[in-house]
């Protein structure tokens, strides 16, 4: 049987984590928290897919690779798959999960967003959409770390346009 | 309304939302790491650790009362077993057991034969001075003082250090005594 602990055991740890990383040692210095919470995440996906793929034949290319995480991974991490796929054929590939677990809980306060972006400092982003995207940091440092473990280097970005749907998008490194 | 009868931490547990419990261990992990490389003292590892315990333990606390249905525990003893025998299980699916009570009623051990934390763990030589699970005697230290009890959590036996189980002392300082802000007749 698959050992299981609380679900909030989890929650509570991740944003731990992003609260120490972005308040507390570079409150000033967002890209610096991100690298460490991304790096943080690689090291996650990079065991985990030692784990989850032990026992299958090698990926034949890249699209069976993200499809492993589409399905099999998610399935893993979220109790649920990926709800769309898209790819240009050329190495970008965009995976959607329209209910994504980590944001599910997450609400941007429309007025406060307004009043922010007023602030000529973050010019276009509010500081909650800032605050948001640290937590994405995480699963995109997952997602690199599984990937990069089956041999595709790549990088990958996030971008949550209406919450709590989440894109993932993974540009492949030729 | 009939009263709420506290449910067993079995109960709670199969009945919450959980997830696989490699994706927690390895996060920790790997948090773990990431502070060792950032942080020069391990001291200082074992601080943070603890303070990101306590913060957790602040929250679970709430999650803990209002899924468990206990009631109010008469005292320090009635509330420490109710950790390791409701909480452990709820939030690690793991039970832990009380032993050692000074004779006072004021400190005690709780022991924890299976920890999901230290899965797959192995401490190099290079941080010997590391109490890895330093998380958990926060998180208890963080829920206790929610419910009004100032302690002091500290690490008596550590599987990860050649010790036979885990242990953490608990010591009851102070029993702050709960203020309300206003009276009754305002």
């Amino acid at each position: 049987m698959v050992r299981e602990v609380a679900e909030s055991c989890v929650d509570t740890m991740l944003m731990e984590m992003v609260a120490m990383y972005s308040g507390r040692f570079y409150a000033n210095k967002p890209e610096l928290a991100a690298r460490r919470i991304e790096a943080i995440g690689y090291q996650v996906g990079h065991q985990l897919s030692e784990r989850y793929t032990m026992e299958r034949p090698r990926f034949s290319d890249h699209l069976e690779a993200i499809k492993f995480i589409c399905k099999d991974f998610w399935s893993e991490v979220f109790k649920k798959q990926i709800d769309n796929l898209k790819t240009n054929h050329r190495g970008t590939f965009v995976l959607q999960d329209n209910k994504f677990r980590w944001l599910s809980r997450v609400s941007i306060d429309p007025s406060s967003s307004e009043k922010e972006t007023e602030d000529p400092s973050t010019p276009g982003e509010s500081k909650a959409a800032q605050a948001v995207s640290m937590y994405l940091y995480f699963p995109c440092g997952i997602i690199r770390g599984v990937l990069s473990n089956l041999g595709i280097p790549c990088a990958v970005s996030a971008d949550i346009s209406s919450l709590p749907t989440c894109s993932f998008v993974i540009r492949v490194k030729a | 309304m009939a009263p709420v009868t506290p449910r067993s931490g079995d109960a709670i547990f199969s009945s919450i939302d959980r997830v696989n419990a490699e994706l927690f261990t390895l996060t920790y992990g790997a948090i773990v790491r990431q502070l060792l490389t950032d942080l020069e003292e391990v001291e200082e590892v074992n601080n943070l650790l603890d303070q990101m315990g306590y913060n957790i333990g602040i929250r679970l606390i709430d999650e803990f009362l209002a899924k468990s249905g206990v009631s109010i525990c008469v005292d320090f003893k009635e509330t420490v077993e109710m950790i390791a025998k409701v909480g452990f299980k709820m939030f690690l699916g793991v039970t832990a057991s009380v032993t050692s009570w000074d004779a006072d009623g004021t400190c005690c051990s709780i022991i924890l034969e299976d920890n999901p934390l230290a899965e797959f763990v192995e401490l190099p030589d290079t941080c010997q001075g590391l109490y890895y699970c330093n998380v958990l005697s926060g998180v208890i230290r963080g829920a206790l003082e929610m419910v009004s009890m100032k302690t002091e959590v500290t690490w008596t036996r550590d599987v990860l250090r050649g010790d036979d189980a885990y242990e953490l002392q608990v010591k009851l300082l102070k029993q702050v005594a709960e203020e309300y802000l206003y009276k009754d007749d305002e």
